[in-house]
């Protein structure tokens, strides 16, 4: 098992907290956006951007790179925070985010903005579009590896189901697949709107490697994922327990925050929060 | 009587051409090959189809991604079927501007023996309404070939519409086709009729009645419905001053609305509408026989011609 430093989960720790003020400052100034499932997923995000994926921010398609779907595209804002922090582009040019002209579209653009693999925003497409890409590195004989960030509330759609009967049978060991299992959708709760559960059987039984973890536990993170590339006859899928909401007490938990931007004092309350977090 | 040829064979032999010409050509197919005749390239390159079952959401998706890496994949169902995944062909395919090309077979009411459910009269209205999307529709077995290697060569996505039929060649091997490009088949200057797929021969049925009455008519084959060649559309409209579009589609957005947009903010002259008439088709014995009873027939068609020709004279 490889050995990752205290200082390096530290460093990711703090990467996620900053993705995470980046991504409400982001939502509050555009006063719109998807809090909720930008801030459950930023430990998963800090360690693929700042640790995990092959990607040089100065070749955003560079032919070897690792690829990677945010199938929750909604959570745009904290996929464009850790681009931007990472190098592919400017800080400054998250505050266009949604304005006319921005390459930052309100759910991620291929075309339009650099580090974008694919386009998103219609739930459910990430896996299949992560099989085509799966069996695409086969042909090649490439050693890229495929990553996808699944929403819980879109594993209630049926391609997701279909795309992972396609790279069951076509064993698509290169396909690491995460959901962030928050538990929390538009509605609802969704054990309440549409269960899930039992959610990691339904993976075994279509043929999956399963490894459950604390979303936001960044060495959880890193052992699932140097796991899932020592799996090499199957596909693997991450079930990432999280909260939505995390980090911000009044947003936790709480579908209302699922896709609304704060107030400016309910903003400065969340800022609030996340730099004292910080600061323990 | 003009010659028959498989559409499907036609399209099945070009695949494994295209193969053969290009190593990036993969194909994508949903449980119908032997149907669709992919299982042509199978047999020849089975290390590049793909066969993901029941599943076309996910059939449009795998094209996608491998679209994403530099292939030409070419995706396989019933058209009617395609339809299914009209959101993964919006935004991952349209949206996104990935190189799929989406082969909808058993188009129209090819599908005789299958009805309603296995028609696909509304797939043309649906794929040209989303941006980034050629629609392509050939005329018989000759266009299938020609055009299948203009299609693997376009750099976009396209929508190439088949029948499921053998059906009358109307093309020569002379013929020139090319994306985007309609062709003149029969001369004519009294007024025009623009077809598309197996209504083009019918049509060039009609134009020869008319033809016994002294109607002199032009007769177009528009195999790409998007993007029109508006030259050729405005240059019947002028010069013959009467259309009559045919097609084996719904009357709603398909080639006539085509025609009839453009036409009305460029050049508006009488036109009518050959097509199924926003119905739904029943079962039938043979593909002739429900073209003939459905609005399509060759009689419908020279019907419509002298129709058009009677509002060209009020007109004038």
């Amino acid at each position: 098992m490889k050995y990752y430093p205290e200082d390096e989960i530290l460093r990711l720790s703090d990467l996620a907290n900053q993705l995470r003020l980046d991504a409400l400052k982001m939502i509050h100034e555009r006063g719109a956006g998807h809090p909720g499932g930008s801030l459950s997923c930023a430990e998963i995000i800090s360690t693929l951007y700042f640790n995990y994926l092959k990607v040089d921010p100065k070749i955003p398609d560079w032919k070897d790179r690792d690829r990677f779907i945010l199938s929750k595209g909604h959570a745009s804002a904290i996929l464009y925070a850790a681009l931007a922090r990472r190098g592919f582009f400017p800080v400054e040019e998250l505050q266009t985010w949604g304005h006319p002209n921005s390459r930052l579209q309100g759910h991620p653009d291929r075309l339009k903005t650099p580090g974008v693999d694919m386009t998103a925003g219609t739930l459910g497409q990430g896996l299949s579009v992560a099989g085509g890409l799966g069996l695409a590195a086969k042909l090649l004989h490439a050693k890229w590896h495929v990553y996808v960030l699944m929403g819980d509330g879109e594993c209630q759609g049926g391609v997701v189901w279909e795309g992972a009967m396609m790279a069951s049978k076509y064993n698509l060991s290169n396909i690491t697949a995460i959901v962030d299992y928050n538990d929390v959708q538009l509605d609802g709760a969704c054990h309440e709107i549409m269960p899930l559960e039992p959610f990691v059987k339904k993976w075994q039984s279509f043929n999956f490697a399963v490894i459950e973890i604390d979303g936001h536990d960044i060495s959880e993170i890193l052992k699932a994922l140097d796991l899932s590339k020592e799996i090499h006859n199957k596909p693997t899928i991450i079930i990432a327990h999280t909260t939505k909401g995390k980090g911000v007490s009044f947003m936790e938990n709480e579908a209302k925050w699922h896709g609304v931007a704060p107030d400016d004092e309910q903003y400065k309350m969340a800022i609030s929060e996340l730099k004292g977090g910080k600061n323990e | 009587m003009s010659n028959i040829m498989s559409v499907r064979n036609a399209y099945g032999e070009a695949l494994v051409d295209c193969g053969t010409k290009y190593n990036q050509v993969v194909v994508v197919v949903a449980d119908v090959s032997s149907s669709v005749k992919t299982d042509f390239f199978e047999k020849r390159f089975p290390e590049r189809l793909f066969n993901v079952g029941i599943s076309e959401q996910c059939l449009v998706n795998v094209g996608v991604g491998l679209a994403l890496e530099g292939f030409i994949p070419f995706v396989n169902t019933f058209a009617s079927l395609l339809l299914r995944s009209f959101e993964q062909i919006r935004t991952c395919v349209g949206y996104s501007n990935t190189n799929v090309k989406l082969v909808g077979s058993y188009a129209g009411i090819s599908d005789y023996k299958d009805g309603a459910t296995h028609y696909s009269i509304c797939d043309i209205a649906v794929m040209r309404s989303i941006p980034n999307v050629t629609v392509v529709v050939p005329a018989d077995a000759i266009e299938v070939r020609k055009m299948l290697k203009e299609v693997a060569e376009w750099d976009g996505p396209v929508y190439f519409r088949l029948s499921r039929s053998d059906t009358p060649v109307v093309l020569s091997d002379s013929h020139e086709v090319s994306i985007g490009k309609g062709q003149v088949i029969t001369k004519g200057s009294d007024l025009t009729i623009i077809a598309a797929g197996v209504m083009v021969e019918r049509s060039l049925r009609a134009a020869r009645e008319l033809d016994q009455d002294g109607v002199q008519t032009r007769v177009i084959n528009m195999s790409t419905i998007k993007p029109l060649d508006k030259n050729l559309v405005l240059k019947a409209a002028q010069e013959t001053g009467a259309i009559v579009t045919a097609e084996e589609h719904s009357i709603v957005g398909g080639l006539g609305s085509v025609v009839s947009e453009y036409i009305s903010q460029t050049y508006p002259i009488p036109m009518e509408f050959i097509g199924i008439n926003d119905i739904f088709v029943e079962t039938g014995l043979n593909p002739e026989y429900l073209l003939d009873h459905f609005g399509m027939s060759v009689d419908d068609i020279v019907t419509a011609a002298k129709k058009v020709l009677g509002r060209k004279r009020n007109k004038k």
